[in-house]
C-alpha cells in the first residue's frame, strides 16, 4: 500500500518543531507500524537525511516505550495495543497518517516523536514501592493467603506499563489513571497496606507537582489504555487519598 | 491546609460536593415550580414561604449562593490548570473516539448555565430584593404566580430558558454520575447511579422547559 505520512519533526527540546510530509510506497499490510517507520528511516538514511527518532524497545507490547499519537489517538486506532502491536492492515491504501509525539507539559519533547516521561518515574519514586527487609529474612510473599479476586484486581492494576497513553488521550493531560494503578497494586495487598496512607499522599503530591491536569472523568484514558486499566483504580485512589487526608 | 487546597483530588471533591448540593437544590426548585402549573395557590404559598422564612432567607440562601460561586470559580480554576497541562496542542486530536462530547465540554455547558443564572437572578431575585427592601412593598402572598407567568410572555425569554435547560441536561448527564466517581464510588451501585443520572438529567430540565412553555402559551390576560 502507498501512504502519505505527516510526521512531527523537532531537532531538539528547545527547537520549534513542524509537521513534515513523507510519501511512502510499497508498505506491506503485515508490517507492524514500527517496521513501517523502519522502512521510512532506511530510505531517509539512504538519501542522507536525518532519520525520524522514535522510542522502541521490546516490540511485544510490554515495555511501554513506543508511545506516539497516530491519527489523533495514542497508539493508533486499535484498542488494547501499543504501537509495536499495531499493524498496517489497520490502514488502507492511500491513507494519510498523522504521527505526533504525546503532548503534555509534563512530557516535554526531546526529539521528533520522543518525549521525556521522567515525570512517571518521579511519581513512582515518591511512593510506588514497599519497604521490606531484604537481608534474607523476608517472608515469602506467596506464604500470605490472599483472596483470588483481590489478587486478580491488584495484578490487573500492576499490568500498567507506564506508556503514558492515559495522559496523551486525556483532554486535560491528567495522569490519574497511571498514578491510581500504581497506588492500587499496593493498596490492595497486605504487604502494601502498611504504607498505604503515606504512599497515596506522596504520589498524588508528586503527580500534581509535575504539572499534569485534573481528572474530569471523561473515561478517555480507560478506552485508550493498551492494558485496559480500569477507572475503578481512580475511584480507589480517591478513596485512599481522602481517607488518608481525613485520618491525618 | 494550603497543600490540601492545591491537591487536584481535593479540588475535584469540592467540585463534586458543590455540584451534588446544586443537584439537590435543582430538585427542590423543580418541586416548587411545577406547582405553578398544577395549582397556583400552592405555588403562591410555597413561594411566599421561601421569600419570607428567615431560615431560608438568611441561612439557606447565602449557602446556596456560596455553593454556586464555589462550583463555578473552582470549575474555571481547574479549566485554566487543565489547559496549561497541555501547552502544545495536537495537530490532530480525536477526542470523540474515546469520550463523549458532553464530558469533554463541561466548561461550555457550565458557562452557558452561568450566563443563564445571571439572567434568572435578574428576572426574579433582583426583582424580589427591590420589591421587598428598596420599594418596601408590604407582604402579598398572592402575587407570585402572576409574576412568574408574566415573565414568560416574551418568546425570547422562553427560548433562552429552554436552550439553557438543554445545556443543563447535558451538564447533568456527565456531572451527576461523575461526582460519585470523584468521591471514590465506583462499585456495584455505579450502574444504578448512571441510570438515575440519565433519568434525572432528562426529567428535571425537561420539566423546567415544560413549565416555561406552559406559561408562555397560557398568559394571564386580565
Amino acid at each position: 500500500m502507498n501512504l502519505n505520512l505527516k510526521i512531527w519533526r523537532q531537532k531538539d527540546a528547545t527547537s520549534k518543531g513542524q509537521m513534515v510530509d513523507y510519501p511512502l510506497k510499497g508498505v506491506e499490510e503485515d508490517m507492524s507500524f514500527l517496521e513501517m517507520l523502519d522502512v521510512l528511516n532506511e530510505q531517509l538514511i539512504n538519501k542522507g537525511e536525518e532519520p525520524i527518532e522514535f522510542d522502541h524497545d521490546c516490540r511485544e507490547g510490554i515495555c511501554g516505550t513506543c508511545s506516539m499519537q497516530i491519527n489523533g489517538r495514542p497508539h493508533g486506532p486499535d484498542r488494547l495495543v501499543t504501537v509495536c502491536q499495531l499493524h498496517m492492515r489497520s490502514f488502507a491504501d492511500g491513507d494519510t497518517i498523522v504521527i505526533e509525539p504525546f503532548r503534555a507539559t509534563a512530557f516535554p519533547v526531546i526529539k521528533d516523536l520522543i518525549v521525556d516521561r521522567g515525570a512517571f518515574d518521579r511519581i513512582q519514586q515518591a511512593g510506588g514501592f514497599i519497604s521490606v527487609n531484604t537481608s534474607g529474612n523476608t517472608l515469602d510473599a506467596n506464604a500470605i493467603p490472599i483472596g483470588k479476586d483481590i489478587a486478580d484486581t491488584a495484578f490487573n492494576a500492576a499490568t500498567c506499563i507506564g506508556c503514558g497513553a492515559c495522559v496523551a488521550a486525556c483532554k486535560n493531560a491528567s495522569a490519574m489513571l497511571f498514578t491510581s494503578a500504581k497506588v492500587s497494586q499496593f493498596a490492595l495487598l497486605p504487604q502494601g497496606q502498611v504504607e498505604a496512607p503515606e504512599r497515596v499522599q506522596n504520589m498524588v503530591r508528586q503527580m500534581d507537582l509535575e504539572g499534569f491536569g485534573n481528572c474530569t472523568n471523561t473515561g478517555a484514558c480507560e478506552v485508550e489504555c493498551p492494558k485496559g486499566i480500569s477507572l475503578e483504580n481512580i475511584a480507589r485512589m480517591n478513596r485512599e487519598y481522602l481517607s488518608a487526608t481525613v485520618k491525618g | 491546609m494550603s497543600g490540601l487546597i492545591k491537591s487536584s483530588i481535593v479540588r475535584k471533591v469540592v467540585m463534586a460536593l458543590s455540584g451534588l448540593f446544586l443537584v439537590f437544590f435543582l430538585a427542590q426548585h423543580f418541586t416548587i415550580n411545577i406547582t405553578s402549573v398544577i395549582d397556583p395557590e400552592t405555588f403562591n404559598t410555597w413561594s411566599h414561604f421561601m421569600g419570607y422564612n428567615p431560615l431560608v432567607q438568611y441561612v439557606l440562601q447565602p449557602v446556596l449562593i456560596a455553593g454556586v460561586v464555589i462550583h463555578f470559580v473552582m470549575g474555571f480554576v481547574l479549566e485554566i490548570q487543565n489547559n496549561k497541562a497541555r501547552g502544545v496542542k495536537y495537530v490532530k486530536y480525536k477526542g470523540g473516539a474515546n469520550a463523549p462530547w458532553i464530558s469533554r465540554n463541561m466548561i461550555i455547558s457550565g458557562a452557558v448555565i452561568l450566563a443563564f443564572i445571571g439572567l434568572h437572578m435578574y428576572d426574579f431575585w433582583v426583582h424580589e430584593m427591590a420589591y421587598k427592601y428598596i420599594e418596601g412593598h408590604p407582604e402579598d402572598p398572592t402575587r407570585y404566580h402572576a409574576e412568574t407567568v408574566h415573565k414568560f410572555e416574551p418568546i425570547w425569554r422562553t427560548i433562552i430558558y429552554i436552550v439553557s435547560f438543554a445545556l443543563l441536561a447535558l451538564h447533568l448527564l456527565h456531572g451527576f454520575a461523575s461526582s460519585f466517581q470523584t468521591m471514590g464510588v465506583n462499585n456495584k451501585y455505579t450502574p444504578a447511579i448512571k441510570t438515575f443520572t440519565k433519568a434525572f438529567a432528562i426529567v428535571i430540565p425537561l420539566g423546567f422547559a415544560f413549565i416555561a412553555i406552559y406559561h408562555h402559551l397560557n398568559p394571564i390576560t386580565h
